[in-house]
């Protein structure tokens, strides 16, 4: 059954639906949304919701229920994301699972609440010290953002790895008809490693994993390469979009990815040839969408509501110098289908440098 | 009639902290008092960074390590998650009144049904010494050699008190200066477990013990230290008995 929903409130159910019992945050536009609909809907699925006093605090929360074996989910924006890193380099660091929504904002320290892309470089990379990446998804719909949750679950489980819902503002407040998941259970006590009460077995410790699992250096440094290594071969995800005799490729995801369709589909009106790649996971990076670039193909050009344009590092990794890369960083702005087309056309008359 | 000394099953055979140190003491009681209401098997540790971190090589409950501060927010996570279990935190004084001030206040303010275990020895011990907000007035440590100075640092920090401000089920604050305030101890911890056990809340327990290392005396010094110095600033009793309201 198809029903309105806004993102952010469809991302919560669509947690719930998986099956997650634990969430905690703080208001924060926005976001919000999630901490409103959790806060009722949690407690009628059977499950615990805080109203944290800090970000600090709730991801701390998430980190105790999460070693319980619960499915969490905590959720954020900007400066609030931010003090959300400390509690996941620890998640990290004792290899449990859990799901954070970065409901991205604009701009450097408080900023603004407009939509924007500019946390890229801290969710893909990584927000807090150390070695490690989140898996990181960036649905460009609210019926992708809701069908990433549950997949987004099972590979932090997999992986033993935290996972980030990563979207825009606007795909976080906008409406969209979607189809949400059935009603699934989620038995805490499946994992080898959930903390209960040692109930007559050896003491469990949860803590970085160097002290009690991998406690030679080649050990804990093998684990860390093996895992990254096995998500990097096995979890990329994306779509191409009339890649194959394109003379410009534009690497777009989430909102960004949408507005560059539409301005494609308008282009190849006009016998422009271009294509585009979404990313769907940003980490791992959707590598293999690039191992086979067309003859024809001229630039490849990344497009960002950031002001440095912040993928484009990756983008560059990806294309290994073969073609020239474009940096399209566009702030807070989401172009329009002509000054899409206006770009494009720089591109292919010179007028553009690439980076 | 003697009793016979039994080894609580829950504590291991060797620990990590310096001679004359309280934290084993206090792990000990913890463990004497989990077995006693047979609730070891059931009981989850939740511990943070500093000298109390070793507790879970001593207490060999299940345990988890917060991040620095933040013990009170992640117990309050593990009590949602395992409704029927034990759930305690242990905590220095560096850990729960400086860095992670914020998470004790609010998870007393929440009223969590869980039991808080405060360890002041008025100094960051694991890194070497440092101020710590519990310091006296006038201590020397590595970050106030010529002693601390109030005007500049403020008082020693009462955390106790400030807790006791709240509606919990139970604050009190021990020493382990002598056997007769060790056994006070006891008792209190085992208040706040049972406190827990019968729903009744949050409850504090604030146990004053020495730092031989980084107080630079001997233990015997130390423990003395602990009654005619630390007790004098640190005053001992029950500052809270919701019975009591």
């Amino acid at each position: 059954m198809r029903t309105l929903m806004k993102g952010n409130d469809a991302v919560s159910e669509a947690a719930i639906r998986a099956g997650c019992r634990f969430f905690s945050g703080y208001p924060i536009t926005p976001q919000s949304e999630i901490v409103e609909y959790m806060s009722w809907r949690m407690e009628e699925a059977g499950g615990s919701f805080v109203q944290s006093e800090s970000e600090l605090s709730g991801i701390s929360m998430i980190y105790g229920a999460a070693a319980c074996g619960l499915r969490t989910m905590g959720s954020s924006s900007g400066p609030g994301f931010d003090l959300i890193q400390e509690g996941i380099g620890y998640i990290v660091s004792a290899e449990l699972p859990t799901l954070i929504v970065d409901v991205v904002r604009y701009g450097n320290g408080l900023g603004e609440i407009v939509p924007a892309q500019s946390d890229y470089w801290q969710v893909v990379k990584n927000g807090a010290h150390g070695d490690y990446h989140c898996l990181v998804f960036a649905p460009a719909s609210v019926q992708e953002a809701v069908d990433l949750v549950g997949h987004a679950y099972d590979k932090a489980e997999e992986y033993k790895n935290p996972a980030i819902l990563y979207y825009d503002g606007a795909i976080g407040q906008m409406m969209e008809p979607i189809v949400l998941p059935e009603m699934k259970e989620h038995d805490p006590d499946q994992f080898s490693w959930s903390i209960k009460g040692r109930g007559g077995e050896p003491q469990k410790q949860v803590t970085s994993k160097c002290y009690y699992e991998y406690t030679t250096p080649e050990a804990y440094v093998e684990n860390l390469q093996t895992k990254y290594a096995a998500i990097e071969k096995n979890e990329q995800m994306w779509e191409s979009y009339l890649t194959e005799d394109a003379d410009l490729i534009f690497v777009a995801y989430g909102i960004m990815s949408r507005t560059c369709k539409e301005a494609i589909n308008v282009a190849r009106k006009q016998g422009i040839k271009v294509g585009m790649i979404r990313p769907i996971t940003l980490y791992p990076y959707p590598v293999k969408a690039f191992e086979t670039l067309p003859e024809t193909l001229k630039g490849v050009i990344s497009v960002e509501m950031s002001a440095l344009g912040q993928m484009v590092e990756d983008v560059r990794l990806a294309v290994n110098g073969r073609k020239p890369v474009f940096n399209y960083a566009t702030g807070k702005m989401i172009p329009d289908t002509e000054e899409f087309i206006s770009y494009m056309k720089n591109v292919l008359e010179g007028k553009e440098e690439s980076v | 009639m003697a009793k016979n000394l039994v080894t609580p099953k829950l504590i291991s055979e060797f620990n990590r902290f310096c001679p004359g140190c309280g934290h084993g003491l206090i792990g000990k009681m913890i463990a004497q008092v989990l077995e006693e209401r047979g609730v070891e098997d059931n009981a989850i540790q939740v511990y943070a960074v500093g000298c109390s971190c070793f507790i879970s090589t001593v207490v060999k409950a299940d345990s988890i390590q917060a991040q620095h501060g933040r013990a009170p927010a992640v117990a309050s996570g593990v009590r949602r998650a395992r409704p029927d279990a034990v759930v305690y935190t242990y905590q220095g004084d560096g850990d729960a009144a400086a860095i992670g001030l914020s998470e004790s206040l609010y998870a007393a303010y929440r009223n969590e049904n869980t039991t808080a275990i405060f360890v002041n020895n008025g100094v960051f011990g694991m890194t070497g010494g440092q101020m710590a907000p519990t310091t006296l007035e006038g201590q020397k440590t590595a970050t106030s050699i010529y002693g601390r100075n109030t005007a500049l640092t403020g008082q020693p920090f009462k955390l106790a008190e400030l807790i006791a401000q709240m509606p919990v089920a139970y604050v009190e604050r021990c020493s382990l200066s002598n056997a007769k305030l060790i056994a006070q101890t006891k008792r209190a911890i085992g208040k706040a477990f049972d406190n827990q056990l019968a729903g009744k809340g949050y409850s504090f327990v604030e146990i004053l013990s020495p730092c031989p290392t980084n107080w630079h005396m001997d233990p015997v010094k130390a423990y003395k230290r602990l009654d005619e110095v630390v007790a004098e600033e640190y005053k001992l009793g029950v500052l809270r008995d919701s019975k009591e309201d």
